[in-house]
This record gives C-alpha cells, sequence and structure tokens, in this order.
C-alpha cells in the first residue's frame, strides 16, 4: 500500500462547501416547490436565495481555480472508450466477482472515465440550467427586453427539471463512492486528500 | 400632517351610549372620559348669533348655516351622498343607492322614509323629494360633535322632535334633539358621523360591508392601525379627502391599481383615497415583498380578515323565509344574540373574522340592474368585477361574498323592488304578501309585477378596504405560497408553492425512484456477492 496525495486543500473546501449548499437548497429549493413543509415558505425562500449567493461565489472561485492550475483538464473525457467500457463492466459485474479496480488514480488523472463523463455533464449542462434558471427566477420582476412578458412557469420548470437531475446524481453520487478500492477510501481521500492505493 | 388630516373637537370623544345608526339603537362603546384636543379652527360655533336660537326643525339651522356657508348646499348638491345616483363612466350605467337593487333590503324605491334616514337630506319620503331644496341639506348629520344628534329611523331623514318611542312598541323613548345645541358645536367629520350610517349599512351593525361596523367607531392598533383611537387616530376623511363636500374613494369607481405613486400637491392625480397615495408603490422593506405589488393589492395581505372587530357581519340572506314565525317569535337569535330568523327579512347567517375571497379586479364593475334577465338556474351576480391577470390593470383583491335569495318577477325573468315599508296594506311589512308587495314595489320603478312570484339565488361581492392589521398580523407568505393556499383559485399566474408542473414533477420523482432503485438491487447483490466470496 501506499498513498497518493489526491484532493488538495483548496479541492476539498471547494467540494465540502458546495455539498452543504446544495443540500441546503435542495431542501429549502423542493419545499418552496410545495413537497413538504420544513422551514416554512419564507425562511425557504430566504434560506434559498442567500445560499443561491454564496454558490455562485463559490462556482466563480471554482471555475477560477481550475483555470489557473490547470485542474480543469481532470475532466475531458478518456479518448479511449474502452476504458469507460471497462468502468462499467467493473461497476455491472467486477465489484460482484471480487475483480481488481480497473482504475489507478494519480494526482494527472483523479477521476475514473465514469466520473470524468458525468462530471463534465453536471459542469456543463446541470449547473447552467440550474444557475440560469435560478438568477432568472430571483430577477423575475426585472425582467425586461427579450424577457418582458415571458412566463415565469417555463423558468419555474426549467429550474425544477435542473433540481431533480442534481437530487438523481446526488443519490447517485452517493452510492458510486462506496465503489473505490475499499468502501470508504474515496470518503476518506476528499476528507484527507490521500487516498491509499495498491502498489 | 397630510392635509385632510382634521384636527377638531371630536377628537378623542368616546362614542356616547346610544349614538348608534339610526337603525339600530344598541349602545356601541362605554364613555370615554375625554380629553378633546382644542379645535384648531377660527371660527366657535357657538359665539354665532345667527345659531342663537331655539331651532324647531333641521331645515330652519340649514338656514343658519348657509347664512355664511353660502356654497355648500350647491356642493352637497352635486354628491352621490345626496343624489344618490352615479352613472359610471366605463359602463354608462345608472346606479347608486338611488337605482341599484341589491340582495340586502333590495331597493330603496317605494321604501323611502326608511331608507333616507341615511340620507343626507331631509324629508325624502316617496318619489317627490325636491332635490333642488337647499334647506333639506342636513348639515348636522355630518358635522355634529355631541354624539347627540340622531336621524329618527323612520323619518325621512328628519331627527326626532318631539320624544318619540322607538323601536315600535318597546316602550323606549327617544328623547328630541337639541338643535341649539347641535349647531353650536358643530365641527369635522369623525369616524362617528361617517359611521352613524356607513357602520349600519344594509340595515345594522356590520351588516353590508364586513370591513366597516362600529367596531371602528374606537378601533385599537390591531383593527385598524391608521384609525387606532390610541394611536393615529385617523378619521375616515384622513385618506377619503374632500374638496367641495365631494368625497375620494367610491366603490362604484374603485382605484383598483393605482400607479400614480403618492400623492404630491401640484404633481399628478391627487384624487385618490387608495393606500399607494400616501405610500408609494414600493413602500416595505423588503424587497421582494415589494415586488408583490404588481400582482396583488395591499388589501390582500394586509387585511388578513374581515369582521375582525368582535362583530359578526351578515354573509348569508334568504328572503323567502320571511313571512312566518318560528315557535310563534317573529324574532329569533342565536346564542350570540345576532338575529338568525326575522319575519319581516327571513333568515341570516353571521361570521366573524372571515378569511375573504380573492380575484382580481381591475376596477370595471357593472351591475345586474332593474329590468335585466335573470337566470334562476344560475342565480345572479348583483354586481361582477373585471380582471384578469394579463390586462395590465388588474390586482388580486379580497372580497366579502354576500350570498342570499331574494324576490324576483317570475314570469318575466327580472329582479323585482319590493314594498317593504310603510303604513298601507301593500308594504310587505304590514300585510306579509309578497304579490301585493311587489306589485307595489315595480309599479314606483315604473314596471308591471307579472302576478308570477320567485326567488332567485344572488350573489354581491365588497372589495374589501377596512380594517387593516398592523403589519405583524399581514398574511405570511405561506398563506398564499402553499397547495391548498388563500389563492388556491386565483388563474393566470404562475406561483411558486402553489403551482407545479405535473408530468414534470412525476418525471423527476421517477427518476429519482429509478436511480434509488438501481442502487438498492446492485446493493443487495454487492453483499450477496461479498459474503458468499468469502
Ligand atoms: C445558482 C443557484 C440557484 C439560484 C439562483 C436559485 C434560485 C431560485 C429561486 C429564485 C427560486 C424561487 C424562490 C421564490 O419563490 O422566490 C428557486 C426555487 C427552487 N430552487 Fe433554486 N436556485 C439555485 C440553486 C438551486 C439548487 C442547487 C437546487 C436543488 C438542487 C434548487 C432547487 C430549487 C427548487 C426545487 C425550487 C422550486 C421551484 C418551483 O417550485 O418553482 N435551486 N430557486
Amino acid at each position: 500500500m501506499s498513498r497518493i496525495y489526491l484532493f488538495k486543500r483548496f479541492e476539498r473546501f471547494w467540494h465540502w462547501a458546495q455539498a452543504a449548499l446544495i443540500l441546503t437548497m435542495m431542501l429549502t429549493g423542493f419545499e418552496i416547490h410545495g413537497v413538504y413543509t420544513l422551514l416554512g415558505f419564507e425562511t425557504a425562500v430566504s434560506t434559498h436565495t442567500t445560499t443561491a449567493w454564496a454558490l455562485i461565489g463559490l462556482w466563480a472561485f471554482a471555475i477560477f481555480w481550475h483555470f489557473t492550475t490547470g485542474e480543469w483538464k481532470q475532466y475531458i473525457p478518456s479518448d479511449k472508450p474502452g476504458r469507460i467500457f471497462a468502468m462499467a463492466k467493473f461497476y455491472a459485474w467486477g465489484v460482484f466477482t471480487g475483480d481488481p479496480h480497473p482504475y489507478k488514480a494519480t494526482p494527472e488523472r483523479k477521476h475514473n472515465p465514469m466520473q470524468r463523463l458525468t462530471y463534465l455533464g453536471i459542469k456543463l449542462a446541470v449547473n447552467p440550467l440550474i444557475w440560469i434558471t435560478g438568477l432568472l427566477y430571483l430577477f423575475y420582476n426585472s425582467w425586461g427586453g427579450v424577457l418582458a412578458g415571458a412566463d415565469l412557469q417555463i423558468v419555474a420548470v426549467l429550474h425544477t427539471v435542473g433540481a431533480f437531475l442534481m437530487l438523481a446524481f446526488l443519490v447517485a453520487h452517493l452510492y458510486l463512492i462506496t465503489m473505490g478500492e475499499t468502501l470508504f477510501a474515496q470518503l476518506k481521500a476528499m476528507i484527507t486528500g490521500w487516498e491509499e492505493v495498491k502498489e | 400632517m397630510a392635509a385632510g388630516r382634521s384636527a377638531g373637537g371630536h377628537r378623542g370623544l368616546g362614542l356616547r351610549p346610544g349614538q348608534s345608526g339610526p337603525a339600530n339603537a344598541a349602545a356601541l362603546t362605554a364613555p370615554e372620559a375625554s380629553e378633546a384636543k382644542a379645535s384648531s379652527s377660527t371660527t366657535d360655533h357657538s359665539k354665532l348669533e345667527a345659531l342663537d336660537k331655539d331651532f324647531q326643525t333641521g331645515p330652519e339651522v340649514t338656514k343658519a348655516c348657509l347664512t355664511c356657508h353660502t356654497e355648500a348646499a350647491d356642493q352637497i348638491h352635486k354628491t352621490k351622498h345626496w343624489t344618490w345616483e352615479f352613472v359610471s363612466p366605463e359602463t354608462g350605467q345608472r346606479l347608486g343607492k338611488r337605482n341599484i337593487i341589491n340582495n340586502f333590503c333590495v331597493a330603496v324605491s317605494s321604501n323611502e322614509p326608511r331608507c333616507t334616514s341615511c340620507h343626507i337630506g331631509y324629508g325624502w319620503k316617496d318619489g317627490n323629494f325636491d332635490f333642488a331644496s337647499k334647506e333639506n341639506v342636513d348639515c348636522l348629520v355630518c358635522h355634529d360633535t355631541t354624539g347627540s344628534y340622531k336621524k329618527f329611523p323612520t323619518g325621512a331623514g328628519h331627527p326626532n322632535y318631539a320624544s318619540k318611542e322607538w323601536p315600535p312598541k318597546s316602550g323606549k323613548m327617544r328623547p328630541p334633539v337639541d338643535l341649539k345645541k347641535v349647531a353650536q358645536n358643530v365641527g369635522p367629520t369623525s369616524r362617528q358621523t361617517c359611521g352613524a350610517c356607513h357602520f349600519y349599512g344594509g340595515g345594522g351593525n356590520a351588516v353590508k360591508h364586513g370591513d366597516i361596523d362600529s367596531s371602528l367607531g374606537k378601533p385599537d392598533k390591531d383593527l385598524d392601525v391608521h384609525m387606532d383611537a390610541e394611536g393615529l387616530d385617523f378619521a375616515c376623511s384622513t385618506c377619503h379627502r374632500t374638496d367641495a363636500h365631494a368625497i375620494q374613494g367610491s366603490r362604484y369607481t374603485t382605484v383598483a391599481a393605482d400607479t400614480d405613486g403618492m400623492v404630491v400637491p401640484g404633481k399628478g392625480n391627487d384624487e385618490r383615497a387608495t393606500c399607494r397615495s400616501c405610500h408609494g408603490e414600493r413602500p416595505m422593506k423588503d424587497e421582494k415583498l415589494n415586488d408583490h405589488t404588481d400582482v396583488v393589492a395591499c388589501q390582500t395581505c394586509h387585511i388578513p380578515a374581515f369582521a375582525r372587530g368582535g362583530i359578526a357581519t351578515k354573509m348569508w340572506w334568504d328572503w323567502s323565509k320571511a313571512g312566518r314565525k318560528i315557535d310563534g317569535k317573529p324574532v329569533v337569535k342565536n346564542g350570540k344574540g345576532e338575529v338568525v330568523h326575522s319575519m319581516k327579512k327571513g333568515q341570516f347567517a353571521w361570521a366573524e373574522n372571515v378569511v375573504p375571497e380573492y380575484r382580481w379586479f381591475n376596477g370595471e364593475i357593472s351591475y345586474t340592474e332593474l329590468g335585466d334577465r335573470v337566470d334562476p338556474e344560475t342565480g345572479v351576480e348583483i354586481n361582477s368585477f373585471g380582471g384578469s391577470a394579463d390586462d395590465g390593470k388588474s390586482r388580486i383583491w379580497p372580497f366579502k361574498v354576500f350570498k342570499g335569495i331574494q324576490p324576483y318577477d317570475a314570469g318575466t325573468d327580472i329582479l323585482a323592488v319590493p314594498h317593504l315599508f310603510g303604513k298601507d296594506p301593500d308594504a310587505y311589512w304590514k300585510s306579509y304578501d309578497w304579490n301585493r308587495a311587489l306589485s307595489a314595489g315595480m309599479q314606483s320603478v315604473g314596471y308591471s309585477y307579472s302576478g308570477e312570484l320567485g326567488f332567485i339565488e344572488s350573489e354581491m361581492s365588497w372589495p374589501i378596504t377596512h380594517m387593516v392589521a398592523s403589519k405583524d398580523d399581514a398574511i405570511a407568505c405561506d398563506g398564499c405560497h402553499a397547495r391548498e393556499g388563500r389563492l388556491k383559485d386565483v388563474a393566470g399566474i404562475y406561483m411558486p408553492g402553489r403551482d407545479s408542473l405535473k408530468p414534470v414533477d412525476l418525471a423527476g420523482w421517477a427518476l429519482v425512484s429509478l436511480v434509488l432503485a438501481g442502487i438498492l438491487i446492485h446493493g443487495v447483490v454487492r453483499v450477496f456477492s461479498a459474503i458468499k466470496r468469502s
């Protein structure tokens, strides 16, 4: 066994802050949506709005960090489709038969090919969907120009679609991270930065 | 302070016992130790020679008033208070108390001496009243500050000049009015003077409006932030400002969406009795709340309920049940002392703290007029309100919706005018014969009654705008932003918390469930295979 330093301090901070914010937003968002009553509508809205600004701020930082450090390259999809196939096969079969994990993380390539693809999708599709519709929602009363007279419902529904996608991702994500080298290897790595890898 | 804020000697005066509308003899509020503020008027009327007389009748007093206030009668003659008539500039309909048929006491015509105890004049006892008469303007009913001037309920607008029994056969005597004292103590109008009629609309305290009753005589802050007797102490005329005796603010031409900003002297339209004429368009600290003001009327959130002053308002009136006694009694009261059956008027239902109904409203009101065909299958809307989410001039308003059953001419399918009050045998309250009452009533408005009596369900709506709660008691977000909130039936807008697109919700939850199910299955297989391997 050896240890590699996978997640730098900023990365870990960013991950957990984002997790907390998105959880809060999901909880308050679905309350605003009328699914349940938890904080009360008013508090749900004000919390959702405050955390929205926090999240946008965090994202701005994270995007800046990714580009200045070159870490954005972590999300470039693997150019060998076979590798994704190997990952898929491992999740669908190998985990049951006790096959070794097909992917060895290195600081240069932290994410396995499936993770790369999923995270890229979140970053390019789900996040922008949520924050563009979210900002439109927030500034609904100032809509002018092409937006004047547009229906709030369209924005609200697209925002809700984004929220459902995010929720589905979160659920899958929570399970998939248990399929690292060991049950908690990936979780530990995101907490301490260090991942234990077999030689 | 706003120009309309009167500072007369009436301020601080509690309501005197027995000072109540002509229709209601009940005492309202306990007498108050009055620390009347000094009048700011430049005239002390008790020093005027013209008023130092033993007046015998109201018109004599008016003549004395007019010796100085030379234009007052002409001004009054132009107002709805005098004409009881209003021609709607939008619909051209000839409205006003004189013309309208409602579902309370139905109509004025043929019942004048009773109804006109709330007219701003003297002697309107039938269809021949002289509307050009100056001396028949009643100055005192609005300008009394003593609380002792009361029009006699059946006196066609006159107070009683000699001691007189009221209610009939009750043995209770109403003392005559001391006209000299009243005349020497005139002052600005007050909640009491306006309330003497307006609290009692519909024939009794709190009957009609729901947001106007005798509890506003001396309200606390909870009941009305502006009229709060210990606080801002607004008179009616503080908002309903007057110019040449014409009073701003009207139910016939309600300003549903005021976009003219605050009233600034010399700038724009200053003839508005709206919330925004003082508060402006974005008066709240929270900008998110201000964002609501292009959709919701102020009243919708700030008047969480009407009939909040401890006095129930009438919600239902079934005329078809009139004419009979119940267990030998002509009047039946419920446990709270509210009349629920009356031989004269039929059956009633009352309610306190009523949550209004909410609708779009753009200020356009149209009435079902005399002679309009009505359909007994659908019932009749006495008045109906224009407005929608996208006409750009509507706001969501609160309404009292008053329902009942009233007589109509089933032969011609038009609403009927009943002759209720009078000493003649045609009067319903004498003979309890609908056919005679409708014959006489319809004749008085130029219609002939077919002889076929019918009863029709009717509904009349009243925009709610008084009894403004303090801001802590305004409706909170989730009063409306909820699946089953107050605005659940208001169409045309997307409201977070109330609305969602069902297919999207279904698809969303299906996706999440599928992912969960996949995980569960995967997880179970994983655990079993791990056990097997070890
Ligand atoms: C950039 C970040 C975001 C912004 C600016 C934003 C903004 C908003 C706004 C303004 C509302 C409407 C609240 C109101 O009634 O005034 C809303 C509703 C909602 N938000 Fe967000 N939000 C963001 C992120 C998220 C996230 C991350 C989630 C969940 C994963 C989420 C889920 C929801 C949901 C479900 C609703 C209710 C939609 C409806 O029923 O109309 N939001 N959001």
